[in-house]
């Protein structure tokens, strides 16, 4: 078969293929439009019920139809904080250990399990947290810290095991590789030149990473943390598994919760009356609002970083 | 600035090496006991019935999860044949015509936030748009969940790859009169499949353990799959279901199911790992 073909022909067969893979692409674009005008559309009747009061009330009532998020958006805040204040710090000393002190083999054995660990599905992290973690944790850690901080408010109440803390420590554990693998990067961005004429003046690995690499690639790391933080706002099936799933907004992490995401995991498939499936869709609307602006300003924070870093020096 | 003492210096800076060595063995801990678990809890609910009959209600003495494998394997099928065309095309614009354009910026963009949504709002959205109007759950709404969640990562990892490509092996196809279709798909796919396999593959990986999605779309059934115009047995909400249940019988094939999803993105994973340090070798 001869690749040549007539040349009227052949402009014509590149602009299709273009067109094609043109009108490809942009399905992207209408999909994330789609996401949008469809969880508007059908969450119309909540909408127009409660108005800005259902992100201020915390009732959550099916048999009354009386819906409030509060409840909801202040478990998904602190389990997420919680996971960030677990998961940064970690994060920061697993790619300090894997870009400045492991030696190669050491390094790619660790780099292969960490990147591994965030190949496991969600629900197998439910399955490990309700049955094994959430167990442990109500045995060997929560008394600890009742007997040690229990006159701080956030750890007081029976150590059940399922709650706050775990779900918070879970998902810690899973958003840990994401933030881990681009601080990984930011570190790997620094050029060799800078950290080589620190050294030579005698510097130490740890003042090298504090007083030039961290400094030189801070954005990078603040980036690192929302990618994370978008992680974490979303994560369903493992939360779901140990947070306990009321309604109760109590400042202890012994206590449950529920999270955004929990919630619809949970109520969705029995919710029957429309108002209380359109509460449900308003509940997504919201986690997707927020996990779109998340993700949208981490990338363009990165965006504008590595267009930064790439002209540097 | 008055310089501390040397020996103060090095103890600080041992200590962090420690505590950082300590941060990467608690990575790989928590992975090990994941695995420990689930391996071990799995293997006790393993046998012939497990494999090949279906989900029956608690008490039954031979009850496995074949129609939800068989489902599971449906729908990831059925959704690499929506997802992966689509987003090897959207990669296909992105390394060979929109580089630089107005519409390649926006959808490469777009693409690093779509692979950040969560997964359940990809399952929501999916049920206002198909289960909503067709007044069903419907194996068809899970296999569309699954692809929608593919196309960023096949799109994204297509582009890196077509991107690896020499231009001058584009640039000499085209000389030789060859259309733009054959030059990408004979010259520069040729060229670049260790690295497009290896993107499916991690793509499939991503999506065989999902659970969120398909609560909302394929939702689980007890019965065999025979169609997708209802609702179709899969393994993660089979686990979902059998793992909250009070039953001990539900809760040991949970496990059995959990090592076997393990097991198999496990494997998915690993597997494009070598094959792409094989082919990079070559």
């Amino acid at each position: 078969m001869a690749i040549r073909m007539k040349p009227g022909e052949q402009r014509r067969s590149d602009r299709t293929f273009r067109w094609v893979a043109a009108s490809c692409a942009s399905v992207v674009l209408l999909l994330i439009a789609a996401f949008f005008v469809r969880l508007v559309l059908s969450c119309r009747l909540s909408l127009g019920q409660f108005g800005w009061r259902f992100l201020i009330t915390s009732d959550w009532d099916p048999g009354n139809g009386n819906f409030g998020a509060l409840s909801s958006l202040y478990g998904t805040l602190v389990s997420t904080a919680i996971a960030m204040v677990i998961a940064v710090p970690l994060s920061l000393a697993i790619a300090l250990f894997l870009v400045e002190l492991a030696p190669p083999t050491l390094r790619r054995v660790t780099g292969t399990a960490i990147e591994l660990l965030a190949a496991v599905p969600s629900i197998i992290f439910g399955m490990w947290g309700f049955f094994v973690f959430a167990p442990f944790m109500a045995r060997h850690v929560e008394p600890i810290l009742g007997k040690s901080l229990g006159f701080l408010p956030l750890f007081h109440g029976p150590p059940m095991g399922i709650g706050m803390l775990t779900a918070g420590i879970i998902l810690a554990l899973m958003i840990l590789p994401y933030i881990s693998a681009v601080m990984r990067d930011v570190f790997q961005m620094v050029p060799a030149v800078v950290k080589e004429s620190a050294y030579g003046m005698g510097a130490t690995t740890w003042e090298v990473t504090r007083k030039i690499t961290m400094r030189y690639g801070i954005r990078g790391l603040v980036g690192a943390c929302f990618l994370g933080l978008g992680r974490a706002v979303g994560e369903t099936m493992a939360v779901t598994f140990v947070i306990g799933n009321n309604f109760d907004i109590s400042p202890s992490l012994f206590a449950g919760g529920n999270t955004i995401a929990s919630t619809l995991a949970n109520e969705f498939n029995e919710a029957s009356e429309p108002m209380h499936l359109s509460a449900l869709v308003e509940l997504g609307l919201i986690l997707f609002v927020v996990s779109f602006i998340l993700q949208v300003f981490a990338h363009l924070w990165l965006k504008s970083l590595t267009r930064k870093m790439g002209a540097g020096l | 600035m008055i310089p501390r003492a040397a020996a103060g210096r090095k103890v600080t800076d041992r200590l962090v090496m420690v505590v950082s060595a300590c941060a990467a063995l608690l990575g790989i801990l928590a992975l090990a006991w994941i695995l420990l678990v689930v391996l071990q809890k799995g293997a006790a609910a393993i046998n012939w019935e497990f494999f090949f009959h279906r989900t029956l209600p608690t008490g039954a003495p031979d009850g496995g999860v074949g129609n939800a494998i068989l489902g599971s394997a449906l729908l990831v099928a059925l959704a690499v044949v929506i997802g992966v065309p689509i987003g090897l095309m959207v990669g296909v614009y992105l390394a060979e015509f929109g580089r630089d354009t107005r519409l390649g910026t926006a959808v490469r963009f777009s693409a690093n936030v779509m692979m950040g949504i969560p997964s359940i709002i990809v399952g929501l959205f999916v049920y206002t748009l198909l289960v909503m109007p067709m007044h069903t759950y419907s194996g068809w709404a899970g296999a569309v969940a699954l692809a929608i969640l593919m196309l960023p990562v096949i799109a994204r990892t297509t582009e890196d790859m077509l991107q690896l490509v020499p231009n001058t092996l584009r640039e000499s196809a085209l000389a030789l009169g060859a259309s733009r279709r054959k030059v990408t798909f004979q010259i520069v796919f040729r060229a670049a499949k260790v690295g497009l396999l290896t993107g499916v593959l991690l793509a499939i990986a991503r999506i065989s353990g999902e659970t969120a999605p398909l609560l909302f779309t394929a939702l689980n059934s007890p019965y065999w799959p025979t169609t997708l115009n209802s609702s179709v047995a899969n393994l993660p909400v089979t686990i979902f279901n059998y793992a909250l249940s009070p039953y001990e019988d539900w809760v040991r094939i949970a496990w059995g199911a959990s090592l076997l999803i393990t097991a198999g993105v496990l494997a998915l994973n690993i597997s494009s790992r070598i094959i792409l340090r094989r082919g990079s070798h070559e």
